[in-house]
């Protein structure tokens, strides 16, 4: 275990039951993230990932079990801890500027309409959308959509981002590029990042650390794996790095195998 | 270019079918000399006291086309005349009833969206006030006429009371509804950006649910208008329905024909300006 008293954020113990009888989704979930850190969280469907990602973010409430960020408890939502949404989540009635700017103006409220505008557009230059202010949700093509719902989380200036299967719905070439462009932007702002993916491969390029969860039901953290490859990575050329391949088929081997058999063992 | 061409045939169409309603009218009302054989001379004193006794031609008591457009054109070139309560002109009359139905759909409006905004929010206050809502919902507007001349003991505000009573129901419903299917993603978005309960409320409820609003809203004003003119030829004194009645006790067909014809125009034209405002507040997911 990491040195919890510098941790960004820190996980203890978390458990969510829906209902007193009812068997536990998942039990005893606990780990930390640090400054600057990019940490994934990967496992099959049904082994609860969404709901720690929503305790994280203050949506939902754990059975037992505390989250703490800046050594605050979580307790509700917050600006410090952005969010990405699976379904993007924009409002479809306004455009892609005024999805952005409800969130500048949330962090900073009283801030004159010419510097909203400034960073509405700051925001959607790092994310490669200027063109698209005017446009609605509903003419963008879904990596667009994506790349909105992180251009909006970022200009939230969280400590830490959330993000749930962001690139889930993609296609493999946008998502790609999608990557990419996190990368970047999290290498130039030191972003903590905490996602959740079943993407092995998007796990190894992003993640510094990688959580591996076992099947649900009553899952649990089966292992956490420390990427050994440097941080300058990029996708293009990431399959020729030492250790790519021992790393990628040591996650392989677990999603396919061992997954499902730590629950039995430590049942 | 070939939507414009349907829309063309569609006009013509109408036009067409407009001047066969026309000839139709025309034909079916041409004076007839049927009743003067019927009659004959050795009744010439019930003749007489029928007045058909010595025009030969004689007239159906429904306007023709051409009579309708002449007695039309008289009430409508002076529309706001006003020489006493039982000779009012049409214009005016529209006016009584569309104030009257915009002030009690206005208050019925005021009630519905805000109580209706608290039950989507609170499933709790939804489920308790609904039995009530559903027995009150189905019962005809002019049910409560004498309730409420009882209780209100006014004409005016029995009429008001009238149109609220029935617009009240689907803006209501309606808006708990849009209220309550709002996506749960926009609430979250909502929750993590901290915004409060102002800004929540007018940033994202509100324009999520407000198709949904404005829909109920167009439905209530349906009723609300075609409540009225029952309304108000019960309780009379004034407004269209009033008309109808006083013109229909007069035997003027032409003037009640017109007046049916302007609450139809009217109704149509409140209802194409919440057609707009649903497409201006709707959005595409």
């Amino acid at each position: 275990m990491r040195n919890n008293a510098t941790a960004l954020m820190d996980v203890q113990h978390l458990e969510k039951r829906y209902g007193a009888s009812a068997p536990a989704i998942f039990s005893d979930i606990s780990f930390s993230i640090n400054q600057g850190e990019f940490v994934c969280m990967i496992g099959h469907s049904g082994c609860g990932k969404s709901t720690i990602l929503n305790i994280l973010a203050g949506l939902e409430r754990p059975t037992t079990g505390h989250v703490s960020m800046n050594r605050h408890h979580v307790t509700r939502p917050g600006l410090e801890r952005g969010v990405v949404f699976q379904g993007h989540a924009l409002m479809p009635w306004l455009t892609v500027a005024q999805n952005v700017a409800l969130a500048v103006r949330a962090r900073s409220p009283g801030m004159n309409k010419a510097d909203v505008h400034q960073q509405v557009l700051h925001y959607l230059n790092m994310v490669n959308l200027h063109d698209a202010q005017h446009k609605r949700p509903s003419e963008l093509s879904g990596g667009m959509r994506q790349r909105v719902g992180i251009a909006r989380a970022f200009s939230t200036t969280p400590d830490m981002l959330l993000m749930d299967e962001p690139f889930g719905a993609l296609d493999a070439l946008t998502r790609g590029v999608i990557q990419d462009e996190l990368l970047r932007i999290c290498a130039k702002t030191g972003q903590a990042v905490f996602m959740i993916t079943h993407d092995v491969d998007e796990a190894i390029l992003l993640a510094d650390r990688l959580i591996l969860m076992s099947n649900g039901p009553q899952a649990h953290i089966a292992e956490i794996v420390e990427n050994p490859l440097p941080r300058d990575r990029v996708r293009t050329s990431i399959h020729h790095l030492s250790g790519f391949y021992d790393l990628r088929n040591h996650l392989v081997d677990f999603l396919v195998r061992r997954s499902a058999g730590t629950r039995q063992t430590s049942n | 270019m070939g939507g414009r061409q349907e829309k063309l045939k569609a006009y013509l169409l109408s036009f067409v079918l407009a001047g066969g309603v026309l000839l139709a009218w025309q034909v079916l009302t041409l004076p007839t000399t049927l009743p003067v054989e019927v009659i004959h001379a050795d009744n010439s004193e019930y003749a007489r006291l029928m007045g058909t006794a010595s025009a030969a031609p004689v007239s159906h008591g429904f306007p023709s086309p051409s009579q309708f457009g002449h007695d039309a054109w008289q009430q409508l070139r002076a529309p706001f005349h006003n020489s006493g309560p039982n000779d009012r002109g049409i214009g005016w009359q529209l006016g009584a009833s569309l104030l009257r139905v915009f002030i009690g759909y206005g208050l019925a409006v005021a009630v519905a969206v805000p109580l209706g905004l608290l039950m989507g929010q609170m499933p709790l206050l939804a489920r308790g006030l609904n039995p009530f809502i559903q027995v009150l919902r189905p019962i005809s507007p002019l049910a409560w006429m004498p309730i409420a001349l009882y209780t209100i003991q006014n004409a005016e505000g029995c009429g008001i009371f009238v149109i609220f009573i029935c617009a009240l129901w689907p803006v209501l419903l309606n808006t708990s509804f849009g209220v309550a299917r709002v996506r749960r993603e926009w609430l979250d978005v909502a929750s993590t950006l901290e915004l409060g309960w102002v800004q929540r409320m007018w940033r994202v409820i509100l324009p999520a649910a407000a198709p949904t609003i404005v829909t109920g809203m167009r439905v209530g004003l349906g009723i609300a208008w075609l409540a009225i003119v029952a309304a108000e030829m019960l309780v009379g004194s004034s407004g269209i329905g009033y008309f109808v009645w006083n013109q229909w006790n007069n035997l003027s067909i032409s003037n009640v024909i017109l007046a049916v014809l302007l609450i139809g125009i009217t109704g149509m034209i409140l209802d194409t300006a919440f057609s707009a405002l649903q497409r201006s507040v709707g959005y595409a997911e």
